[in-house]
């Protein structure tokens, strides 16, 4: 079985049972929640940093560049002086823009990419919230970035926000289809929708190798939806900087487009965090059916390692596509889910119920 | 009788506005906007996102060249037209010199040919890369400005290093060139035909082959024949929909009439069939390259000309063709030794006019696709 | 066409109350103003020798009067020919529009209009193309910049 070593669930009972000795129990609770809440701050700072240097770095290398090299090693404190950079600046307010609408959208589309990094697994042991619908709440939630974006492109009353808002409405509307109907492909092979679950059921083997062919289409298919459903390149219409400058964030400035460019970032983890998990196996270790010596070496390398590296390796693919390819039109954007992906989605579900039906995996 | 009765019209026919219906939804792109590559202002009136009519507004670096040239001599003039088509900047240069050359019949030596044909197709290859590059970014496919700008650099350094300038070098002047070139220019630009030989396919993995690429510009824009010729587009938008407009076939000068090259021509008319014209078109001038930069005679860098240019009486015209088309240059002059008047015909200007029938019907992301595939530079079209 | 006289020989044909004569570069034909709409339909419509291209459009001052210049080129022969006609009336200068006949002339001629204040009978969209309304005539001789004085010399 897999090693315990790197558990964290010791390590959170350890903490939780020291608080409940010391305070009344909603206290202790009340802490916990604090607790969660100001680790996730950190991580989600920190996340968007590091993200935001990986890209510089990424774009570079695939552009003949260095990237970032002048601030701190290798450029590392870059994306801190960029940041240091867009909360001093001013915060122009627009004179015809709804204003109460207009401050608000940030919050929501940063809030909406927030609430889904609290269903992710981690680590063995290191999950917020260990929901038995997972899945189900990590599509409502994350899809409510868009509303944010809706209402940012509304209330800038700028024609080119406008423009964007509606893209991106159009864009996620259609994209959710197939990334739920990709992860429903995994949760048809495992028959739950619990995240734990789910990991746990790919301790012999990740379901991209043990789910055949069906699988492996979930899997492209859960790529390009989900790249699609963060507005990134190629599928950057909503703030398509060629032809509507910026999009829906054209008006916003300072730390409230730090917000939108920070909720793009951590969206791109959380698609590929969920990626990771459901197709790549989580945190658990590659394992391979009833090789044991195999199996054991792996679980020596630490569960968080498995999540991030594989959380990264998804990533940087997403990276690359935004750095190759040209920017889809936005009825050919709509044709490719419609026409293409979204059948191909439904047959795929109809022929992996027939695989598991007749226990064709392994 | 017919004049009499024109000029009775009233003042207020003349200056008819354009008339905004209620319903349309009206973007202005520009004067400052990523894709129109400088301050071109394009009036663009929307139904959803389709665009319903287009009217471009420019001006907005109109510095009155013409204007200036009156009070310039015939060396100073050089220097301004270079501002006019910046990328084209040679070229530019060199008609106005052939028009003095031919005014005063002068025979430049054969070296001086050999290296404006050299300078030409290098400042066309230059030029050509930057539009590769901006019309990727356009696109989205932001990689490809950086391949681009890669190997324009070569380029730039072979100009810097004979020149001491990159961009507008205003190298050219009526009988020569200022100076003599630097001793490794020819071996620097084989070198540079060498080294992008091997570059071009990286640049058709990147983009040229590209499905999505394919899918934004093929049947994008269609501009038939007639519509080119209408509108007077040249260079290779123009010879994107089949016109046989190359000047340097049509009429030739300097010593393109001994060099071998082909015209090239794509039928089809659309974003991708002037993307495909430019692109041949490098590989054409590295072929044009090729066959001048080994064989440069040796001799004097200029003809023996005058300090002070007067013109004989009369009018000039001179065609070139520039990296965007062709080039007019149109001199009138009255023997002394400012011109009289002087016109350059520019090759954006009708580029850039026939962008409302070709975008008509399109969407916004197919607007950038054609005007991208125009390659429009503004202040040759503002002068 | 061969060369310029068999060039020259038609277009004294093709227009008879126009002079012909074999210029430095090109032939160049005058024509009189009231003339003008006409030899343009007559050039660009004959079979033999359709002027379909406009390569060139402007205007020169000679303070009495205005010359009118077109540099046409025919796609098929890649003859050219320059057409000139003579504005005298310097107040309210007033030429018919080629623009139904060269889609491109439409925005020469603002160009023209915005520069000399050329008017052009029947133009669809005569408005000023780079510089603003109460801008004047810079292109005209006797123009006079009293804001950004450029004096020239000659």
């Amino acid at each position: 079985m897999i090693l315990d070593i790197y558990s964290f669930s010791t390590l959170t009972a350890n903490i939780d049972n020291s608080l409940h000795n010391v305070m009344a129990p909603w206290l202790a609770v009340a802490t916990e929640l604090v607790l969660i809440g100001l680790l996730f701050l950190i991580f989600y700072a920190l996340l968007g940093l590091f993200l935001v240097y990986l890209e510089r770095k990424v774009c570079a290398v695939m552009q003949n560049r260095i990237g970032p090299n002048r601030v701190g090693k290798w450029g590392i404190l870059q994306t801190i002086a960029d940041l240091i950079k867009l909360v001093t600046k001013e915060l122009i307010p627009i004179k015809n823009a709804d204003n109460f609408l207009f401050n608000l959208a940030p919050f929501i589309v940063i809030i909406a990419s927030f609430m889904a990094m609290a269903a992710l697994p981690f680590a063995k042991g290191l999950q917020a919230i260990d929901f038995n619908i997972g899945i189900f709440y990590v599509i409502a939630v994350s899809s409510l970035g868009v509303i944010g974006i809706l209402i940012a492109g509304w209330s800038s009353s700028s024609k080119y926000s406008l423009i964007g808002a509606m893209r991106s409405g159009a864009q996620v509307v259609s994209y959710e289809l197939s990334v739920g109907l990709s992860l429903l492909a995994i949760v048809v092979y495992t028959g739950s929708l619990q995240l734990s679950t789910i990991v746990q059921s790919q301790a012999d083997g990740w379901w991209i190798f043990k789910g055949q062919i069906p699988a492996i289409i979930a899997f492209i298919i859960y790529l390009i939806a989900s790249t699609a459903e963060i507005n990134r390149g190629p599928f950057d219409l909503a703030e398509a900087e060629s032809e509507l400058t910026a999009g829906f964030h054209t008006e916003y400035s300072g730390i409230k487009f730090a917000f939108f460019f920070l909720a793009e970032y951590i969206n791109m983890f959380i698609v590929a965090g969920i990626a990771a998990t459901l197709f790549l196996g989580g945190w658990m270790p590659l394992h391979i059916g009833h090789w044991e010596a195999f199996n054991r070496i792996m679980d020596y390398i630490p569960s968080i390692v498995w999540f991030f590296g594989k959380t990264f390796f998804i990533i940087y693919i997403i990276m690359w596509f935004k750095w190759t390819f040209p920017r889809l039109r936005i009825d050919q954007l709509l044709n490719l889910e419609w026409k293409y992906l979204l059948p191909l989605s439904l047959i795929n579900i109809v022929l992996i119920s027939f695989v598991v039906l007749m226990g064709w995996y392994f | 009788m017919l004049l009499n009765s024109l000029t009775d019209m009233s003042e207020e026919t003349i200056n008819n506005v354009i008339i905004k219906e209620d319903d349309d939804y009206v973007v202005n792109m520009g004067p400052q906007h990523p894709s129109t590559h400088g301050v071109l202002r394009l009036e663009v009136f929307l139904n959803g996102e389709t665009v319903k009519k287009l009217v471009p507004h420019i001006g907005y670096i109109h510095r009155g060249i013409e204007k200036m040239c009156e009070a310039d001599t015939y060396k100073q003039v050089i220097h301004l037209t270079d501002r006019m088509d910046y990328l084209s900047a040679h070229m530019n240069n060199e008609a106005v010199c052939l028009a003095v050359e031919n005014a005063l019949g002068i025979e430049v030596p054969e070296r001086v040919k050999y290296i404006r044909v050299i300078l030409d197709e290098l400042t066309r290859i230059a030029s050509h890369h930057l539009w590769w590059s901006a019309f990727g970014m356009d696109l989205g496919a932001l990689t490809a400005f950086f391949y681009g700008m890669r190997d324009r650099e070569k380029i730039l350094a072979i100009f810097e290093e004979s020149f001491g300038s990159r961009l507008l070098h205003s190298f050219n002047t009526p009988g020569g060139l200022m100076h003599d070139v630097h001793p490794n220019f020819q071996k620097h630009t084989m070198e540079f035909v060498k080294y992008f030989r091997k570059k071009l396919p990286e640049y058709k993995q990147l983009l040229t082959d590209n499905v999505i690429f394919h899918n934004r510009t093929k049947g994008i824009g269609k501009m038939s024949r007639e519509t080119a010729i209408a509108y007077g587009v040249t260079g290779p938008s123009g010879r994107g929909s089949g016109f046989e407009c190359d000047v340097r076939k049509v009429a030739p000068y300097g010593l393109y009439d001994q060099i071998k090259f082909k015209e090239i021509l794509h039928d089809e008319g659309d974003s991708f069939a002037r993307y495909l014209v430019r692109m041949e078109e490098m590989e054409e001038s590295l072929n044009i390259l090729e066959q001048v930069a080994d064989n440069v005679p040796e001799g004097d860098f200029t003809a023996k000309m005058k300090p002070i240019i007067k013109l004989p009486e009369g009018e000039y015209y001179q065609r070139v063709e520039t990296a965007r088309g062709e080039l007019g240059v149109y001199i009138v002059s009255d023997g002394k030794k400012f011109p009289y008047r002087m016109r350059f015909r520019s090759p954006n200007f009708g580029n850039l006019f026939v962008l409302n029938t070709l975008a008509k019907g399109g969407l916004i992301a197919d607007l950038v696709a054609i005007s991208g595939s125009l390659d429009l530079v503004i202040p040759d079209i503002d002068r | 066409m061969k060369n310029n006289v068999e060039l020259n020989a038609f277009l004294t044909d093709l227009l008879p109350f126009a002079s012909v004569e074999q210029g430095k570069q090109y032939p160049e034909i005058v024509v009189p103003l009231e003339k003008w709409h006409e030899t343009a339909q007559k050039l660009y419509e004959n079979q033999q020798v359709p002027f379909d291209y406009m390569i060139d459009f402007t205007a020169v001052d000679y303070l009495t009067k205005f010359m009118v210049v077109y540099h046409l080129e025919s796609t098929q022969t890649h003859d050219l020919v320059v057409v000139k006609t003579y504005l005298e009336d310097r107040q309210k200068p007033l030429i018919e529009t080629v623009s139904d006949v060269w889609a491109t002339a439409e925005f020469n001629e603002r160009e023209v209009f915005d520069l000399f204040g050329i008017r052009f009978h029947n133009h669809p969209d005569l408005r000023r193309l780079f510089l603003e309304d109460d801008y004047g005539f810079p292109l005209r001789k006797d123009f006079k910049d009293e804001i950004n004085v450029i004096e020239l010399s000659n």
